[in-house]
């Protein structure tokens, strides 16, 4: 067996594909993706490389040199030859140059609002209509409460009328599932068109 | 060298790659599988520590981001420790099917059945 030739694995890999969860520092993304993964959620750190300091003035922090973007993740698995990564994407505007990454091959995203400072949630919804990745929002309502109607968040997020708004609870597996759900419908529905 | 410090923690990763910061292939998504070649190719240069770490835990099929958590380790480093195992024919890897360009109505539905029986 020649090393530079390497044999085809004997034990057939899963496939894997991947959804964002998205939106601003705070509103529930790591919440979500442990509350639907099969694994307690999985984080990785990068340290900040030079890619971020064109980008980033780290003048002034403190402790630039420990500088790292942590990267939350869980997975589902969808019987025995596909598995779901869920990626939560890091809130922190500074570390936006890691997305164009992150959205590579990704299925679409869920973009996570707090209607208590939607304009937090603004820039990633900009991020991902620019590069035509399909999205649906989820409202998560704090406490349980949901004081505005989808039609109302649509409108104040400019957003348009095919873009599915889910009020849903980042804390329950089950509503988190529904998203995760409305986002494949509406992929389903587009891909099928 | 300080390990235990912020600073220590940042500089040590790259030790292991021989000072380089970028992978030689971009290979290596956060969803690309890794498997170790079993058997492993005989002859050729030996594994590093760190290389025998990483075929440890990809003697399964494992994803990038799943492997470097499991090694404590940034994927940025991560990736370019895959490419020399790769370059030594000691694994084998799996890109993710690149949905974005290529709807698959199939692999949609798939996962949207799977979604529907959690």
């Amino acid at each position: 067996m020649a090393a530079s030739d390497p044999t085809p694995q004997r034990m057939p890999a899963p496939d894997a594909v991947k959804i964002l969860i998205a939106g601003g520092f705070g509103v529930g993304k790591t919440t979500m993706v442990g509350s639907v993964s099969e694994i307690v959620p999985l984080r990785t750190e990068e340290p900040l490389t030079t890619a971020g300091l064109g980008v980033d003035d780290l003048d002034g922090i403190p402790d630039k040199h420990a500088t790292t973007v942590a990267l939350d993740f869980g997975r589902i698995s969808i019987g025995d030859d596909l598995v779901l990564y869920l990626f939560g994407t890091p809130g922190q505007q500074r570390f936006w140059f890691m997305w164009n990454d992150l959205a590579l091959g990704a299925l679409g995203a869920v973009v996570l609002v707090d209607v208590r400072r939607p304009e937090s949630s603004f820039a990633a919804i900009d991020f991902f209509e620019r590069r035509k990745i399909p999205f649906v929002i989820g409202v998560n309502g704090f406490y349980g409460e949901h004081p505005y109607e989808p039609d109302e968040i649509r409108e104040a997020l400019a957003l348009p009328e095919h873009t599915p708004v889910l009020l849903f609870d980042a804390r329950e597996r089950a509503s988190c599932r529904d998203v995760l759900i409305a986002l494949l419908d509406q992929l389903i529905a587009t891909s099928a068109r | 060298m300080n390990g235990g410090d912020a600073a220590g923690r940042l500089v040590r990763p790259f030790t292991l790659t021989g000072g380089r910061t970028r992978p030689s292939r971009s290979d290596f998504t956060l969803i690309t599988t890794v498997t170790a070649v079993d058997p492993q190719p005989v002859g050729g240069a030996r594994p590093q520590p760190e290389h025998t770490r990483i075929l440890r835990l990809c003697a399964k099929p494992i994803v990038v981001a799943e492997l470097a958590t499991g090694l404590d380790l940034p994927v940025s480093v991560v990736a370019i420790m895959l490419c020399d195992l790769l370059e030594a024919g000691r694994i084998t890897v799996r890109q993710p099917r690149l949905i974005s360009r290529t709807p698959d109505l199939d692999l949609l539905k798939k996962v949207r059945d799977g979604l529907g029986r959690l």
